[in-house]
């Protein structure tokens, strides 16, 4: 039976693994790209996971949309789901402005390597 | 794509219903699923469905950048009216209870409507000025 | 009306810098916000003092009670905070209107003053709510709108310093709310106090550390606290001179407070201190953020970079004044935070002032030799606020020096005093060799054509600098603050 229980920890909060999984993609892609428009995505997919972290506990199996009606007596926790509402609209807003970064930097210094600009235009500082 | 006939005229039957799917998904906030937000992204759609059809020039011509700078700013005023008249009426920022002092419910829904119509502004607007930004750089005139 | 004062200081820039992105006539934006931070500078001081009569505020957002609607909560502690944004905000526009005009083209100044306001909306948010998510949404409107201000500055690397701040700036932000989601999983609260009751029996979970390790984390980038400070430098140096002014005297201070709210007010930290291990890492990355801040400054050349370094050192003494953990080191932190604003403010004042006069974007310290003739009045402003930032008796940056020595005596760590003596000398080397370069160096600017300094930005520097030297003499206004903020956070100090 222990060992049930072991697998219970392990697999029951399925929902928590994944969230592990995504934050550490995304900053894995942050960390080792170069590219400006990778970076942007692993920075997306780090913000996803905190979107699944507040969500997945709010969800209570056979629960219903929390709009009070007789029909229904299991309703789900509406406060994360409008956090989360608020959170996308904050990621969405961060990954405009970052891409819109990126395009002009791509206009001005015609390349979106982050290294490679480094390399060339901060050199010639000193 | 303007020369496909299937498209154009399918685009021409769609859009109205877009539009009016984005009211329902509005309104319908109130009650169930829904709200300004979701809404302004699919009247959005609709507005990127048609340039992508009938070429960004077209749509400019309908609603030009100058409005969507003006749009934007004005769904946020529109949101803080809401405010500032619980202020006036003699209650806390953005208490709703207050807009209709006999039945403090119905104040709630007309309270929450305007805030909606507020976000609806504002996201649709600055959904296609992120669009227009992104599709009109880097190209000498438009498709 | 007067009860409407918590949401009146966020609500009107917010409803101004819709207004300002409407009406985009520069000179209508400029007196809007003037107007705004007018207000919002009085609705803090009516604040300061309606708390200090009465007691803590607490304002229900939308009539909702909390802990199920929004709160706005407002101590002593948020006070200070609050006065210093309007202050710094007021003083920016007043000394920055021309500036600007020179700085920012004239299609964008109506969205740089929304912008503006915008930010100003936000650090006042974070300070004033006593809701955790709530916090989060304020620091990301603060931060949009301070990546695009950045991004405003007209050497092309500003675009490039505004999107490492981005990355990075969202990084830290999801990371706080990834710790918050933790703590509203196993508290189902957001409100600060109501969370700060809620987690007193789980305390020594592991969720619960986890969270705060994830929200430390998060807030440190936010911070510029020693390792995590890499897109500073940059984002200082490339900005508009009025963006960097506002920026380095604001945005950082609020990334503090809101780190002190959770250790004090949520995770309940009293003195003596419950978590060892985190005032450990504290200690030890204030002590590397003082030495490797002063030694990147004293090898750097680029002076606005100069000073971003500086700022990453005083920053190490603000965190090391948390974590000396006594009411001494606290309260010498917590006058740093607003002296630093000061005498950084100044500093950055006068050198963009320096910039508008010889008329280039990025002074190296070649471009002062000689200029202590030139200019005698913006060169002898910058010796004093130097000095005060090397901590000379007599001025701002002394008081607190000697707040953290007494609270390193006071827990019996004779090294730390040593080491921020040290310090002290880090500071003097590079400021020796601006003082030097000014006064002693032969002039390399004599050809160019200098433009006269404006008279506002005259007054403003001057009020600084001198209120950097009044300010050392008479300690009770600001120390006053200070102690009454210390005994705000944590009551039984």
């Amino acid at each position: 039976m222990e060992f049930i229980n072991d697998l219970s920890i392990y697999f029951g909060r399925i929902n928590h693994w994944v969230t592990i999984f995504l934050i550490v993609s995304g900053l894995y892609i942050i960390i080792t790209n170069s590219n400006m428009i990778k970076k942007l995505i692993g920075l997306s997919i780090f913000q996803t996971s905190v979107y699944l972290l507040y969500v997945s506990p709010g969800k209570i199996i056979g629960g219903t949309a929390p709009i009070i009606s007789p029909q229904f007596e299991v309703y789900s926790n509406p406060l994360p789901h409008v956090l989360i509402l608020t959170a996308i609209v904050v990621g969405v807003a961060t990954l405009s402005l970052g891409l819109a970064l990126v395009v002009r930097i791509k206009e001005e210094f015609g390349s979106i390597d982050e290294e490679a600009i480094l390399m060339n235009s901060f050199e010639d500082q000193e | 794509m303007i020369n496909n006939q299937i498209i154009r005229i399918l685009s021409k039957i769609l859009f109205p219903f877009l539009i009016i799917f984005a009211l329902y998904v509005q309104f319908h906030g109130d009650y169930g699923p829904g709200g300004g937000f979701q809404a302004g992204v699919v009247v959005a759609a609709a507005f990127v469905f048609y340039a992508l059809v009938n070429g960004l020039a077209k749509l400019k011509e309908i609603i030009s950048e100058k409005l969507l700078e003006c749009l934007v700013p004005l769904g946020v005023l529109i949101y803080s009216g809401v405010g500032v008249t619980s202020w006036i009426l003699g209650g806390n920022f953005l208490d709703y209870s207050l807009l209709d002092k006999s039945d403090p419910s119905h104040g709630q829904h007309m309270g929450v409507l305007i805030i909606e119509l507020g976000v609806l502004i504002t996201v649709a607007a600055t959904m296609l000025l992120i669009f227009y930004s992104f599709s009109g750089r880097g190209r000498k005139g438009d498709s | 009306m007067f009860d409407q004062w918590p949401s009146l200081v966020v609500a009107v820039p917010l409803i101004a810098a819709g207004i300002c992105a409407i009406i985009r006539y520069e000179f209508f934006c400029w007196l809007v916000s003037i107007i705004t931070s007018l207000v919002s500078l009085s609705g803090s001081i009516f604040l300061y003092l309606t708390v200090k009569a009465s007691g803590d505020i607490s304002y229900k957002l939308g009539g909702w009670a909390p802990p199920v609607g929004i709160e706005y909560r407002v101590d002593i502690f948020a006070c200070y905070l609050l006065i210093l944004i309007s202050l710094v905000a007021i003083a920016v526009l007043i000394y920055g209107r021309k500036l600007i005009n020179k700085e920012i083209a004239s299609h964008l100044r109506g969205w740089f003053y929304s912008m503006y306001l915008l930010c100003m909306c936000g650090l006042m948010g974070i300070v004033i709510t006593g809701d955790a998510f709530n916090a989060f949404v304020f620091m990301e409107i603060s931060s949009l709108s301070m990546y695009t201000l950045i991004a405003l500055g007209r050497d092309k690397r500003a675009l490039l310093a505004s999107y490492q701040y981005l990355i990075l700036g969202t990084l830290g932000a999801t990371m706080y709310v990834i710790g918050v989601g933790l703590l509203f999983n196993v508290t189902g609260t957001l409100n600060l106090i109501d969370l700060s009751i809620k987690i007193q029996p789980i305390l020594d979970t592991p969720v619960i550390k986890v969270a705060m390790s994830f929200i430390f984390a998060g807030l440190s980038i936010k911070i510029a606290l020693f390792p995590l400070h890499f897109w500073l430098p940059n984002a200082y140096a490339f900005a508009p001179s009025v963006v960097t002014t506002f920026l380095a005297a604001t945005a950082t201070k609020v990334s503090i407070y809101l780190l002190m709210r959770y250790f004090y007010t949520v995770f309940g930290f009293s003195f003596g201190m419950s978590s060892e291990l985190i005032i450990g890492i504290i200690l030890s990355c204030s002590i590397l953020a003082i030495f490797v801040g002063s030694f990147s400054a004293i090898f750097e050349n680029n002076l606005k970079r100069l000073l971003a370094f500086s700022s990453v050192a005083q920053i190490g003494y603000i965190t090391l004044g948390i974590a000396i953990a006594n009411n001494a080191g606290l309260t010498g932190s917590m006058v740093h935070i607003f002296n630093h604003a000061l005498m950084k403010a100044s500093l950055f004042m006068i050198l963009g002032a320096i910039a508008f006069q010889i008329h280039k974007d990025q002074l190296t310290l070649t471009d002062l030799s000689g200029l202590g003739k030139q200019m005698p009045f913006s060169m002898a402003a910058m010796t004093i606020a130097g000095l005060s930032l090397l901590g000379v008796p007599g001025t701002v940056g002394f008081v607190t020096k000697w707040y953290l020595i007494q609270g390193a005596m006071q827990n019996g760590w004779w090294w730390l005093v040593v080491l921020i003596l040290v310090s002290s000398l880090l500071v003097l080397i590079y400021l020796g060799k601006i003082i030097e370069t000014v006064y002693f160096k032969p002039a390399s600017n004599t050809g160019i054509e200098m433009n006269e300094l404006p008279g506002s930005t005259f007054i403003i520097i001057l009020l600084a600098v001198s209120s950097c030297i009044y300010l050392g003499f008479d300690t009770s206004l600001t120390l006053g603050i200070a102690e009454e903020a210390v005994n705000a956070l944590v009551p039984e100090g």
